[in-house]
């Protein structure tokens, strides 16, 4: 009897340690940061907030950047922590949908942030509800080898006519015109947004990429015909599809390729290989359908807290710093890409200068097609692209099986 | 108090003692079997029970009977992934002859012979994704050996792992090296164990050559060849890491086996359906049982036989 009196004591003393242990000023933050540049730029982030909130222990765990995107779901599920970094659009909503995170509607409203980031607005906000807050984003566009371009006498070039007009130089020069690697799909995600939006505009894109448009429509097939123009006379390097984006890279550095649209993340490989603001070069992809809106691809990263989170105030405080423009201009210095808040300064780069401009007088915004399709749209129609960017005559076949896909994926959500 | 626990103890005691022989041999095997339970029988239910369900792994499941195994049949990609299991399992059973060819090759005492046949073993000790690795570089566009070699002597490239023809048969011939060594160090150890006296008794006979090799020698290799078959069998049935190191799938689709579909479906960074996935897991499941079944009869008959 006195013995388990002890033992329950015992108890009681290790409840109340590990109970203060987990008080409420933790909090846990997971990111897939593994990179140095975006793990720096939340050493400062943490490092400040810490200053201004001295009372919040702030616990931080990076994860490998590809182990994550699985890894999330479990610890969600789980063992949550109070903040997680994720992306905007579709790429949120399966995990919206089921619950597990948080409705952060009152942070938006009670740090007036629906002004200072109103073009994130619209990819933040499922069923009139805000779930997070975004932090950075960056530009999509076409680099090109400025040697290349004077060597052939090549203007940039305004309209897709031009564009097609300046691979045939190149091709008869033994250049290839436009590079990539579409091993890890994605790139070739890339290729399909740019060619809906400058065919068929924003809203189109949006209502395809959302299930409300057939694939069979003669207006996507427009997109797959001007597509043609470019893949079906070998203007595109050849066996991409074994290749990976940082394979394609040399292309361009060794003038192989005369162009490579990408992110802007490729800047900082492209420079470390070799180029510099003299022979690299940027711009926005040419116009197909005259008159139509110019709307860019500009991915957004983004802050979550789960559902399950132990400790929502602190997590929606740091939420409330995060979105902060001086903040914001701290965090994008470093990490080379573009501030969500529009109060905020963009870094003096030429290529940020220029995504800037370019994104701020955008008639629309897309995230990409793998966060603004959901997840297996996404998955299928990549794998599409690139069938088409190597069987460019399977078009109908490709289609015909993204429609079926679309049938059946839509109809579940 | 004190005296009913002890008499209990010693009727249990007297219990142990009548029962030893039949209780101990289950003891001995109740951690293994409890391990088994845990982590692979009962996972095999579960897959089952989740197969047919339509689930996202987090939110709520919706139970849709066999929905997922009828869209199973109309689903291309599924087909394909298993046309190319079945690929896989034909021409990884080439690793079995080739194997033996080179263990009889090197089951000869040179000077030296011990750094050969280190050799020979050594892709079997390097890593699946080592192996992918080296092998993509091998086949990569532009700057691979492969693509440079076929481009001399035919003027034009062929990149292996881009093109739909090929690239199974790539990712295959990557896979059979570290197998055969494998394969062959199975039929080392069998060859130590050939009887010398039905070697030189057949020799006295006027056997040599092949006849000696199928007559004598193959059937004597005989427990061998059983586990080299087996091993490669599940080999091929298993094949992941190479797939996903040196494709992903792709191009378009053309390479997924039924494991690396399941985990795309299921668990990659665009798969969400938890159902679909498992039932992928159950189709291979039987197709492996069909198998493993076979194998255990073998076994079992061979056994009673003695």
């Amino acid at each position: 009897m006195v013995q388990s009196t002890r033992a329950a004591a015992l108890a009681l003393a290790v409840a109340t340690m590990t109970g203060m242990a987990a008080h409420a000023g933790d909090l846990t933050i997971f990111t897939d940061t593994s990179d140095p540049a975006p793990k720096q730029a939340f050493q400062t982030l943490i490092d400040d907030f810490q200053k201004a909130n001295p009372d919040v222990h702030v616990k931080w765990t990076v994860f490998d950047h590809e182990g994550y995107k699985t890894t999330i779901r479990n610890f969600l599920t789980a063992d949550a922590p109070d903040l997680a970094n994720w992306y905007a659009g579709n790429r949120m909503a399966p995990f919206v949908k089921a619950g597990q995170f948080m409705d952060v509607s009152d942070v938006w409203d009670q740090n007036g942030l629906k002004t200072q980031l109103k073009s994130a607005l619209p990819s933040m906000t499922i069923d009139g509800k805000q779930w997070g807050v975004p932090y950075t984003y960056y530009q999509w566009g076409i680099y090109y080898n400025k040697d290349v371009f004077k060597k052939f006498g090549v203007d940039i070039p305004k309209t897709w006519d031009d564009f097609i007009a300046a691979c045939a130089k190149f091709k008869a020069g033994g250049v290839d015109c436009t590079t990539t690697g579409t091993k890890a799909f994605w790139p070739a995600g890339g290729w399909f947004d740019y060619m809906d939006l400058r065919t068929n505009g924003y809203q189109f894109h949006m209502d395809l990429t959302n299930g409300k448009i057939a694939w069979t429509d003669p207006r996507v097939k427009k997109v797959f015909d001007e597509w043609a123009k470019l893949v079906k006379p070998g203007y595109l390097t050849a066996n991409s599809a074994a290749i990976d984006w940082q394979d394609a890279l040399p292309n361009l550095v060794q003038g192989k390729a005369a162009t490579y649209l990408m992110g802007n993340f490729a800047v900082a490989p492209l420079k470390a290989a070799g180029m510099t603001d003299d022979t690299l070069g940027f711009f926005p992809f040419p116009e197909i359908t005259p008159g139509i809106g110019r709307a860019e691809d500009a991915p957004t990263d983004t802050m979550h807290i789960p559902a399950k989170a132990k400790n929502p105030t602190d997590a929606k405080k740091f939420l409330a710093f995060l979105a902060s423009a001086d903040e914001q201009t701290k965090i994008n210095d470093i990490l080379g890409q573009l501030p969500v808040n529009n109060q905020s300064k963009v870094g003096s780069d030429p290529f940020l200068q220029q995504g800037f401009t370019m994104l701020s007088t955008a008639d629309g915004l897309a995230q990409f097609f793998d966060r603004d399709a959901p997840a297996e749209m996404a998955k299928i129609g990549m794998e599409g692209f690139q069938e088409f960017m190597a069987h460019p005559d399977r078009v109908d076949e490709i289609l015909k099986r993204l429609e079926a896909a679309r049938k059946r994926i839509y109809q579940q959500g | 108090m004190t005296s009913v626990t002890t008499n209990a103890a010693a009727r249990r005691h007297g219990a142990w003692r009548r029962n030893q022989r039949r209780l101990a041999p289950l003891m001995f095997v109740a951690p293994g079997a409890l391990m088994f339970l845990v982590y692979v029988v009962a996972p095999i239910f579960r897959s089952m029970s989740i197969s047919f369900y339509d689930w996202d792994g987090m939110g709520a499941m919706k139970w849709i009977g066999f929905g997922n195994y009828v869209e199973l049949w109309s689903d291309p990609a599924f087909l394909e992934s298993l046309e190319n299991n079945l690929i896989w399992l034909v021409l990884y059973m080439l690793a079995v002859p080739a194997g033996l060819f080179i263990a009889i090759f090197l089951n000869q005492s040179v000077r030296g012979i011990r750094i050969y046949k280190s050799l020979f073993f050594f892709p079997f000790v390097i890593s699946q994704v080592v192996v992918g690795l080296i092998f993509t570089w091998f086949y990569a566009p532009d700057f691979g050996l492969l693509f440079k070699l076929s481009q001399m002597l035919t003027g034009h490239g062929i990149a292996i792992l881009a093109d739909e023809r090929y690239a199974t048969y790539g990712i295959i011939a990557a896979g059979l090296w570290p197998q055969i060594a494998y394969v062959m160090i199975l039929y080392l150890t069998g060859l130590n164990n050939v009887a010398p006296d039905q070697v030189e008794a057949a020799r006295l006979d006027g056997a040599k050559g092949w006849k000696m090799l199928w007559y004598v020698i193959i059937p004597q290799l005989r427990p061998a060849t059983f586990i080299a078959v087996v091993v490669t069998v599940i080999g091929a049935l298993r094949s992941f890491d190479l797939v996903s190191i040196m494709t992903q799938g792709g191009p378009y689709g053309s390479t997924r086996v039924l494991s690396y579909y399941m985990y795309e479906q299921a668990l990659s960074e665009y798969g969400y359906r938890m159902g679909y996935g498992a039932a992928i897991a159950v189709v291979l499941f039987f197709i492996m049982m069909v198998f493993i079944s076979g194998f255990i009869w073998k076994m079992y008959r061979d056994e009673t036989e003695r």
